[in-house]
């Protein structure tokens, strides 16, 4: 059995693992009811087409077929967009197509069967009459009077102009400028690919009007919510959203889709369970995807190598329709986050959010954040070159200095609390920065071609607090909710509306809990991802679980203490102001053998036979826990590369990371987590790209031809931390599920273009694929 | 329909069955079997990988005709009277997983890998892993997972 002290911040073993590896976890598709049936959903096979006429006679009469039904049938509420911009402008979003289709893979109709196959089988017999029309899949070109327009009231395809900053300050500065370095980047799209394909299964219990939603999803009651109110106009309380073992999400699985509001509609409407779960070549053309960003930045510097100004124009590919929270990750998770970890005393950036006939596109692990990191770490690798200084060396430059804190940005944020310097000087101690460059140097002189990429970088993570994200267009609060319900044997079930997807709560909530009980792991239990448990909840994304959630946790424990301090107080005789709690026994303070276990005040809770004057009998609290702020954590990444002249081919040598996400509640965790964001990130820099051709056609359609990482195109990396506990929450916690992410992909980038500096090549767009390195370097020999 | 037997975890399933039918869709819709998972149709992910006559393969690529007769493990016949296997354990031990979706076809490609590599150097086991993608962990602790395996059978 766990000690019951020294919980929080121990690397234990995860208690979801066991079922996780025996093959008995519980992912939605494993979800069996009786009478459940098959949905096949037909989809358009162009980006940008009128439906002439849609003939479903011929399915509706093959073998198993229950069911057929067409946007004529399925007249909800458009999908809701949760986050509202000024001006902006928000086309409707059917559930199933109306007229037009305007992307690759848009629902049109939704077959139902008794099996899966008949279901398929049936789709196969649904036939469809479309007028292609013009598609345009580049959000620039998009941006224009000529471009095919996807809506005849959005002009432009412009769904919103957003600026922060102040222009005429950063213009002056640029007037005044010693250097100022201009690029254009592109941050290419991403298709986020959890392993797990989304899917659902909807139950409608025609004699009580409850329906029941089993979802792949990150915020259960959102989901609830929405697809209540918003789409079906049920009663929220008659529909439970259960977001079971979920098989990773990276932000695709926060939204509201199509499918689960199809699956719910046709449920009630035939009164039996509809299941549908994705083929990944539905995931690849449906999930919403992430990035997209063609941007021109330009960053001025002084003469002694400060920054004086930033200016930043980005066009934000939304694809056709905007997402649930498609207008917040371009906007505010983006321009804010533009003064990075350095000292700018000005700063303007200027976003259009463009609709165009691709995917949907939202938050993908880091959401705005790595476009924001990447375009500064590039420009800061652009100016070292351009000042013929060292890049650690200019980065020490412009570093926010550690007494700084709280730090007021020009883009809106305040810091919390961090230590730049530390974080950057760990990372070139442990890279052995001067080694490594000898190296590079003695490389350089025998046809070696080794790069070094150093990122320096803050996450935003717990967007808050409601009141202001209410202000910026937030159609949601951003608090979390705990119940702490302690049973009469002093057993405890947590109740939290965050939810685990792969971050193992049941496990590091437990050790929260536990640790501030002083009472045995093993007699906590975590309970997520059903509404029918939970109060409310907002779930899990931009990194907020401990901050937020774990925070809401801690209020309703300390409610629990409080409480048990007064019956304990009540029991021994003293004066509640005298007890003192720890190691789960209250005791009188200076007299410590005068004391009160932790099961006896549990269970006079309950038994209520001597209680003090007044009070309720039970153990429990619920807590709503809004943050006063984000938390900041922040870090240095530091990769080596080889580049093969004669392939194009980058080899990772080392990957070091130095990261500081204040406080951990299990470092194993945390580790965990850094791993597997840097290999997303990695995997940016040098790999992924959702390609669409002009016509709108999915490139990459399937896992053939979109390059997830694999175990040996990856090394093992070297992780270190510093801890600048977070003062904005009573955990210190700051979030760690997006930082790798965020710092890996310029730090990757940025190592490449230093290898190919021999080459004259001073920045590629991503992916650094071998083709588009050699293309560089063939160009730079015929020169 | 195909009349089918096969030997799953020790236990006989006789099935009559489409002839189209998947072999993952066998397992995990007629057999109960929801172990074994569905990434990506195409062969690519690995996440449905299973053991089939002593040789890992992956259970969305073959019919369930094509297994008639065989003997197959599926994660769930992997633990033997309450023990983990020792790829099992490494995988806890080493934090080698986090949403587990892709885990049970990992742990079962690692059993083969210490079947053909007993003693697999870290550039041995990301080589063989090539046919299991995992979106949550970047392979660092699955590396770790596997040599934790090797070395406790080692000691066997």
């Amino acid at each position: 059995m766990a000690t019951a002290t020294k919980l929080f911040g121990a690397s234990i073993k995860r208690r979801e693992d066991p079922r996780l590896i025996t093959g008995k976890g519980n992912y939605v598709d494993d979800v069996k009811l009786p009478g459940m049936t098959y949905a096949s959903f037909i989809r358009s096979p162009h980006a940008h087409a009128r439906i002439k006429r849609i003939n479903t006679a011929k399915a509706k009469s093959a073998p198993g077929i229950v069911a057929v039904y067409t946007g004529e049938e399925v007249k909800t509420g458009p999908l809701p967009c949760g986050w509202l911009l000024p001006g902006i402008k928000i086309p409707p979003r059917p559930v199933l197509a109306q007229g037009k289709v305007r992307y690759v893979g848009e629902p049109v109709a939704i077959v139902i069967a008794e099996s899966l196959y008949a279901a398929k089988d049936g789709a196969d017999r649904v036939e469809v009459e479309y007028e292609p029309l013009p598609a345009i899949v580049n959000c620039e070109k998009a941006h224009a009077k000529s471009a095919p327009q996807l809506f005849d009231d959005v002009p432009e395809n412009q769904s919103f102009d957003w600026s922060i900053g102040d222009k005429a300050k950063t213009d002056e500065a640029f007037k005044s400028a010693a250097t100022v370095v201009r690029q254009r980047l592109v941050n290419q799209r991403l298709i986020p690919n959890a392993i797990e394909p989304r899917a659902c299964m909807a139950s409608y219990q025609p004699a009580t009007g409850d329906l029941t939603l089993w979802v792949t999803s990150q915020n259960p009651h959102v989901h609830r919510l929405l697809i209540a109110a918003f789409v079906l106009g049920m009663p929220e309380h008659k529909m439970r959203v259960i977001a079971p073992d979920v098989g990773g999400g990276f932000g695709s699985k926060i939204f509201v889709y199509n499918e689960e509001v199809a699956v719910s509609w046709a449920s009630k409407a035939l009164g039996r369970p509809v299941k549908w779960t994705a083929e990944r070549r539905e995931s690849f053309m449906t999930d919403a995807h992430g990035r997209d960003h063609i941007t021109d930045a330009e960053m001025a510097f002084d003469q002694g190598g400060k920054i004086i100004g930033l200016r930043v124009k980005t066009h934000a590919n939304l694809g056709a329709y905007l997402s649930t929270f498609a207008p917040l990750v371009p906007s505010f998770l983006y321009g804010p986050l533009l003064s990075g970890v350095y000292t700018i005393p000005t700063i303007h950036c200027q976003v259009w959010g463009v609709l165009t006939n691709t995917a949907p596109v939202d938050a993908y692990r880091g959401a705005g954040r790595p476009e924001a990191t990447y375009l500064l770490e590039r420009m800061m690798d652009l100016a070292a070159k351009t000042l013929k200084v060292d890049p650690a060396e200019l980065r020490r430059n412009n570093l926010i200095p550690a007494d700084k804190f709280p730090y007021q940005t020009p883009v809106a944020f305040v810091y919390d609390s961090g230590n730049y310097t530390v974080a950057l000087d760990r990372a070139l101690e442990l890279v052995g920065y001067k080694q490594v460059r000898d190296e590079q140097e003695r490389g350089r002189k025998s046809g070696r071609y080794i790069g070094v990429g150093i990122s320096t970088y803050l996450e935003a993570c717990g967007p808050a607090p409601s009141q202001v994200a209410g202000q910026l267009g937030a159609q949601a609060g951003l608090w979390e909710s705990a119940g702490v319900r302690v049973h009469p044997t002093g057993m405890v079930t947590v109740f939290t509306g965050s939810h685990s997807h792969g971050q193992g709560h049941e496990t590091t909530f437990a050790q929260l809990a536990a640790d501030e009980l002083g009472i045995p792991y093993e007699h906590v239990e975590i309970v997520h991802g059903d509404t029918a448990a939970i109060p409310f909840g907002m779930g899990s994304y931009g990194s907020r679980s401990a901050c937020v959630g774990g925070s809401a946790i801690h209020t309703s424990v300390q409610k629990i203490i409080e409480k048990g301090k007064k019956i304990a107080a009540h029991l021994l005789e003293a004066a509640e102001g005298d007890i003192n709690f720890s190691d789960g026994k209250f005791s009188v303070k200076g007299s410590p053998d005068k004391a009160k276990a932790w099961g006896e005040v549990c269970l006079m809770a309950y038994l209520a036979h001597n209680l003090p004057q007044g009070m309720e009998p039970g153990l429990e609290a619920t807590s709503f826990y809004d943050p006063v702020n984000f938390t900041f954590p922040f870090g240095a990444h530091i990769a080596v590369v080889e580049i093969d002249p004669e392939t194009g081919h980058v080899k990772i040598l080392r990957y070091v990371a130095v990261d500081d996400v204040g406080k951990m509640i299990n470092p194993m965790i945390v580790d965990g987590m850094v791993h597997g964001g840097i290999a997303q990130g990695v995997a940016q820099a040098l790999w992924e790209w959702g390609a669409y051709d002009d016509n709108g056609q999915l490139l990459t359609g399937t896992m053939m031809e979109y390059s997830l990482p694999k175990a040996d195109q990856l090394p093992s990396y070297e992780t270190d931390r510093t801890v600048t506990p977070s003062p904005v929450n009573p955990l210190g916690v700051k979030g760690a599920g997006e930082t790798g992410t965020i710092a890996s992909t310029p730090a990757i980038a940025n190592a490449v273009i230093d290898a190919l500096q021999p080459f004259g090549v001073t920045h590629i767009d991503m992916p650094l694929t071998p083709e588009k390195i050699w293309k560089a370097i063939a160009a730079s020999k015929k020169n | 329909m195909s009349k089918i037997r096969m030997t799953i975890n020790g236990v006989s399933q006789s099935h009559e069955v489409e002839p189209r039918l998947l072999l993952v869709h066998y397992l995990r819709e007629l057999v109960g079997l929801t172990g074994t998972h569905i990434g990506c149709d195409t062969s690519q992910c690995g996440a449905c990988t299973i053991m089939m006559n002593g040789m890992a393969v992956k259970s969305c690529t073959l019919l369930a005709v094509q297994a008639d007769g065989a003997e197959l493990t599926t994660i769930e016949g992997l633990a033997r009277n309450g023990q983990l296997h020792p790829v099992q354990e490494g995988f806890w031990e080493k934090h080698g997983l986090q949403c587990g979706y892709c885990t049970p076809g990992m742990i079962l490609s690692a059993v083969q890998i210490l079947q053909r590599y007993p003693k697999p150097s870290e550039a041995e086991i990301r080589h063989q892993l090539e046919g299991n993608l995992c979106r949550c962990t970047g392979y660092h602790n699955i590396v770790k997972a596997i040599q934790y395996a090797a070395d406790k059978m080692a000691q066997k």
